[in-house]
């Protein structure tokens, strides 16, 4: 579905990408993985034609360089962050895109139904929340029921609640047979969405895999720290800040904190998950 | 397939198809922004007063009505249209693109089914449509106000003045967009526009007279560096259609009607249509080529 041949990215004297060449077949749901800068999010953009390069892309055929257009119609493509027209109201920018795609109403309102923002369709843009917005990018990727979704990032600005909606959406169009191709460093995304893993590193890839269950969670040690309310912000803001993923337990006081991503760690690995209590 | 074998291939991004079904919806897009931007709105609402102000003042000044007092308000007016329409179409055409790709956008318009062409056209012809509507509500306000004092006038030398301020504009525009796609940030692009603005209003105008006392210019040579510059086009084209006298043409001007007769003004129309094609087939292409 997506054949990705030889493609090498620089900026500069930056190499982003290094001769990566990579195969997605069909119904396939493929999560890129690494560190900042690893090279994935430019991957994602040269798959999309918006990055020169030199290499190979081609999606179900045809050549995003050449044909760009036709290769992006079979694409729907959710950011990290969505960065359009706030203004907009809901409706509006649905509809926008979905004349620029050459849709009709149907799609506009089967777009609006799996966002599920019907009820919304009058807000503008930017009274959203972050898991609306990014429930509206799906909806406009999926306007025209296209066979490929990317995802950068998808739910990297989104709460527990947000985030968990928009991996069961995502699920869903998984189990439709959609080819799904993401870019995430959080571990449950990948262990819940993706049968492959492939892993960059320095643009490079450096392992093709398939998830073992659970493989996030044994990729890094897991240790669960009990803070004290006044300071839980605070303590939160630092973890994150220097790279762990955390997660609330149901009582609001502990923190489990994943190393997720950084140094050579893949959600591939099988090592024992090691998890630890402080007083 | 080798890439080392298609070179054509490598920026990859050159995609030159425009589908008109694709650009409609930009262009509506680009409508519905300019409406909504409030350097637009306050760019009309100072060029109307401006055009009103000029022409209470130009009526009053003369106490003149009919064809001579619309000829002296027409004369205020190309003055006017000299340094206000440069301004607002560099600086509109220069925060375009680059203010969009700034704010990421860009990129995601980008990622769906258009190509850069159809985004870059559909924004040239949108924010064109935008600042040609601006410029003739001034015009309609001065023209509505002349028409209540003194009569009807000259209309034909109002529209021709819409016209050329329209092509003076697409010029600008043009070259703002220019500066766009050249320059990354949105602040340095709107920076380069005033520098522009003030190349071609202040320093052609100014530098023509310099450079003519200075190095002793012959008149063709004049022309030829009137001709050059859009601001100077516009202002020979635009004088030359309402003074009959062409007294106000300068040694240039009159130089250009003796010489050329009719083909004068097919050559000042021709030098202004230039100023927007090339500069928008250089950002166009390079637009398309150019990585985000």
């Amino acid at each position: 579905m997506i054949c990705i041949k030889g493609v090498t990215k620089r900026f500069g004297r930056f190499v982003a990408l290094d001769n990566v060449s990579l195969d997605i077949e069909r119904g396939q749901a493929v999560a890129l993985w690494g560190s900042n800068g690893a090279g994935k999010t430019t991957l994602l953009r040269c798959t999309l034609g918006l990055l020169s390069f030199r290499g190979e892309v081609t999606v179900n055929g045809v050549d995003v360089r050449r044909r760009g257009k036709p290769a992006r119609r079979l694409l729907g493509y959710v950011p990290q962050e969505l960065a359009f027209y706030d203004d907009f109201r809901v409706a509006e920018a649905v509809a926008f895109f979905a004349r620029l795609k050459g849709t009709d109403r149907t799609g506009c309102v089967r777009a609006l139904q799996l966002a599920g923002l019907e009820q919304h369709r009058h807000k503008r843009v930017r009274e959203l929340s972050g898991g609306m917005k990014q429930r509206l990018a799906l909806g406009i990727a999926t306007l025209t029921d296209p066979p490929i979704l990317m995802l950068d990032e998808p739910t990297s600005n989104l709460d527990a609640a947000g985030r968990s909606e928009l991996l069961a959406q995502l699920a869903e169009l998984r189990g439709r047979g959609k080819t799904v191709f993401f870019t995430s460093h959080r571990p449950e995304e990948v262990e819940e969405l993706a049968n492959r893993v492939i892993t960059m590193e320095s643009g490079r890839i450096v392992s093709d895999a398939a998830p073992a269950r659970n493989a996030g969670a044994a990729a890094s040690p897991s240790v669960e720290v009990r803070i004290p309310h006044a300071c839980l912000d605070q303590a939160l803001g630092a973890l994150r800040a220097e790279g762990f993923t955390t997660r609330l337990a149901a009582d609001g006081a502990a923190v489990e904190c994943r190393n997720g991503c950084n140094g050579h760690v893949s959600p591939s690995a099988t090592e024992p998950r090691t998890e630890g209590r402080l007083p | 397939m080798s890439v080392q074998s298609h070179p054509a291939q490598r920026g990859g991004l050159g995609e030159l198809s425009l589908d008109p079904r694709t650009i409609a919806p930009l262009v509506r897009k680009e409508l519905r922004d300019a409406l909504r931007n409030r350097w637009l709105l306050l760019y009309t609402l100072a060029f109307g007063a401006l055009a009103v102000g000029l022409a209470t003042l130009s009526q009053i000044g003369t106490g003149l009505s009919g064809f001579a007092g619309f000829g002296k308000m027409t004369a205020s007016l190309v003055n006017l249209v000299l340094l206000v329409v440069p301004l607002m179409a560099l600086t509109v055409g220069a925060s375009g693109l680059s203010a969009e790709r700034e704010r990421g956008m860009l990129a995601y318009l980008l990622s769906q089914p258009v190509t850069r062409l159809e985004v870059f056209v559909a924004k040239f012809i949108g924010l064109g449509l935008a600042l040609t509507g601006s410029i003739s509500i001034g015009f309609g306000l001065s023209v509505a106000l002349l028409a209540a004092h003194s009569g009807r006038g000259d209309l034909w030398v109002f529209v021709r003045l819409v016209g050329l301020s329209a092509m003076l504009a697409m010029a600008m525009l043009a070259v703002g967009m220019l500066l766009s796609v050249v320059l990354r940030r949105s602040s340095t692009a709107i920076g380069a526009a005033v520098f522009v603005w003030l190349g071609f209003v202040f320093v052609g105008d100014l530098g023509l007279m310099g450079a003519t006392v200075i190095f002793r210019l012959p008149v063709q040579q004049l022309f030829g560096l009137s001709l050059v510059n859009p601001t100077q086009a516009f202002k020979l084209a635009a004088v030359g259609g309402f003074d009959s006298t062409l007294d106000l043409l300068g040694p240039a001007g009159l130089y250009g009607v003796q010489e050329f007769g009719p083909w004068l003004m097919p050559m000042l129309l021709g030098a202004m249509a230039a100023w927007i094609v090339v500069p928008l087939m250089i950002a166009g292409l390079s637009f398309a080529r150019k990585p985000l």
